[in-house]
């Protein structure tokens, strides 16, 4: 398998702390790779770092192959990558439909066509399906405000597939998410994984979770990667115990 | 406004449309004139609206704007050229000015936006009264004439009226094309979540810039309906005051609601006139009733409907939901 995403010697500082410490890895095309650490071991900064919210301070980021370091969030989200943040990151005031839209929009015509085109570029039909698929049927034109939390975090994590991304980076989907749309959710991610064949980046703290759904775990500690490999390993290693599992 | 039945809202427009064609007939000039300045003023308003209303992007230039228009179709018209000839280039140079004036607000936000925004306005003010060779300085330009449209002279009161009512629908119809348009979505989504937006392949840059050309564009053509309806224009009326003027009208009728610039202009051009019969007072007075509107409501006019409508709606999904719980019980 390919590598859809390398990521060499990637390092971050503000001011004296080092958060990404020299990080390399790939992500090979169609797998869900999981992300863990303790909190403050430098998984966000190195999300932010790989998609351009942050110019890392030194490394490089390639996506299929093409160095993309640099490029700002909205470009790369064109190139095919797309992301969830830790916390909720809806609009309140927009319907469910119109919040899908709205993640979808940028990637149908142009500037112009955007302009003079359909009010929903086109996507009303492909919200829906993407309503339908996320179980949000009953709520779509509610506003994305009056959802209860884990009915939020679903849409969230429904608009990053809106522009049919080949890479979704995912910040904690579960953090706060009631068990039995727990469910749901790890379902529905494996499902669009399986069908649409994208390619996944999770951080997570539910082990659970990151356990059942990922092919391969990457553990960071103190900006570093501290170990790579499938699930059931990464749960053997000692380091990984000593440093973020526990006995 | 969802909650209204479409027919009615029809209706209601088509009412209020005729009667801003029908009822200022029987007024008298200076009757007109104020009418005509609420039109060209709105003009100005829905612009800034556009900008702060529904783009975030705090702006205290609207006013130099105004002026740019005004000096463009004020020295183009004075040489001879019609003023459907100038509209288009007061569009343009507004619009090519708003877009510099946006680049600073790629880096600063908020406040800081709103200074860089006021010392333009101050610069704007400048060249308007110091380039004497090209704006006539401090004497201004007078004479400025009133256009024939479609063989129809309009230097009357009424028929200059319609024009501006007429350009006032135009720039409406427009507005509310581009605010249902996915730009208007976006420029939404650069108010609310920059971050977001940027990460769903927003090029917030790029509507940033936007928001302030089209908005400022705006600005330009109020001021090139300004210029003829006054017919004489010096540097005084684009100060910073009128830019003051103007956000005032946007955050009173209610930012980022489509009515509020029209409701805005309305209270900031008629509520004076109405109040003049108390003389002395009516500064006060009309200060006073800011004032207290926003310590009422701080979203503005519309913001007040607006909290009434959300509040019945949910009551009614509340009451929909008891129904709906009261039906599982008994079905089980």
């Amino acid at each position: 398998m390919s590598a859809v995403l390398e990521v060499t010697d990637i390092k971050k500082s503000f001011g004296g702390i080092t958060a990404v410490d020299g990080v390399s890895f790939d992500v090979r095309e169609g797998e869900i790779l999981g992300l863990i650490g303790p909190n403050g071991c430098g998984k966000s900064t190195l999300f932010n770092c790989i998609l351009g919210q942050l110019t890392p301070t030194g490394g490089e980021v390639k996506l299929d192959g093409k160095v993309v370091t640099g490029l700002r969030p909205s470009e790369l989200n064109k190139l095919g990558v797309s992301r969830t943040f830790q916390l909720l990151q809806v609009f309140p005031k927009l319907s469910v439909r119109e919040n899908l839209i709205l993640a979808g929009q940028e990637h149908q015509g142009n500037m112009a066509s955007r302009l003079v085109g359909r009010s929903d570029a086109g996507l009303t039909e492909v919200a829906n399906q993407m309503i339908g698929f996320f179980k949000l049927d009953h709520l779509a034109s509610e506003p994305a405000g009056g959802l209860s939390y884990g009915q939020q975090k679903l849409l969230d994590a429904a608009m990053a597939f809106m522009g049919g991304p080949r890479l979704v980076l995912l910040d904690e989907p579960a953090g706060g998410v009631n068990p039995s749309m727990l469910t749901d959710l790890k379902e529905r991610l494996v499902a669009i994984n399986r069908e649409k064949n994208a390619t996944f980046v999770v951080i997570e703290h539910n082990m659970e979770f990151v356990m059942s759904l990922c092919s391969r775990v990457m553990v960071m500690a103190e900006g570093k990667v501290l170990a790579m490999g499938r699930p059931d390993e990464v749960r053997k290693n000692p380091a990984v115990i000593e440093a973020y599992l526990g006995h | 406004m969802s909650r209204f039945a479409k027919p009615v809202k029809i209706a209601l427009s088509l009412i209020i449309i005729a009667g801003l064609i029908v009822i200022p007939m029987n007024f008298n000039r200076y009757g007109l004139f104020i009418l005509s300045q609420w039109a060209v003023m709105t003009i100005a308003a829905i612009g800034l609206n556009l900008t702060l209303g529904y783009a975030g992007q705090v702006s205290l230039a609207q006013g130099a704007f105004v002026g740019i228009g005004a000096y463009a179709s004020a020295i183009m018209t004075t040489h001879g050229w019609p003023l459907p000839a100038a509209i288009p280039v007061a569009i343009v140079l507004s619009f090519c000015v708003g877009w510099v004036l946006g680049y600073p607000a790629l880096r600063v936000q908020h406040h800081y936006l709103a200074f860089v925004t006021l010392a333009f306005s101050t610069l704007a003010f400048l060249v308007f009264r110091n380039e004497s060779w090209l704006t006539g300085g401090i004497y201004g330009i007078s004479n400025i004439p009133r256009p024939h449209l479609f063989g129809i002279a309009t230097n009357k009161p009424l028929p200059f009226y319609y024009v501006c009512l007429g350009s006032l629908a135009i720039v409406s119809l427009a507005v509310w094309w581009l605010i249902r348009s996915p730009w208007g979505r976006a420029f939404m989504a650069l108010r609310e979540n920059p971050l977001r937006a940027q990460s769903l392949g927003i090029d917030t840059r790029r509507y940033t810039l936007m928001a302030f050309a089209i908005g400022s564009a705006l600005g330009g053509v109020a001021g090139a309906l300004y210029a003829p309806l006054t017919q004489y224009i010096d540097p005084v009326p684009f100060n910073l005051s009128l830019s003051l003027d103007l956000l005032m009208m946007v955050i009173v009728g209610g930012a980022g609601f489509y009515f509020g610039p029209f409701l805005g202009a309305m209270i900031a051009v008629l509520l004076p006139e109405w109040l003049r019969f108390t003389e002395g007072y009516y500064l006060m007075l009309y200060a006073i009733a800011v004032m207290g509107l926003l310590i009422w409501s701080p979203t503005g006019i519309l913001g007040i409907l607006d909290r009434y409508l959300a509040e019945r709606r949910t009551k009614a999904a509340s009451a929909l939901r008891a129904v709906a719980k009261s039906r599982l019980e008994t079905a089980q």
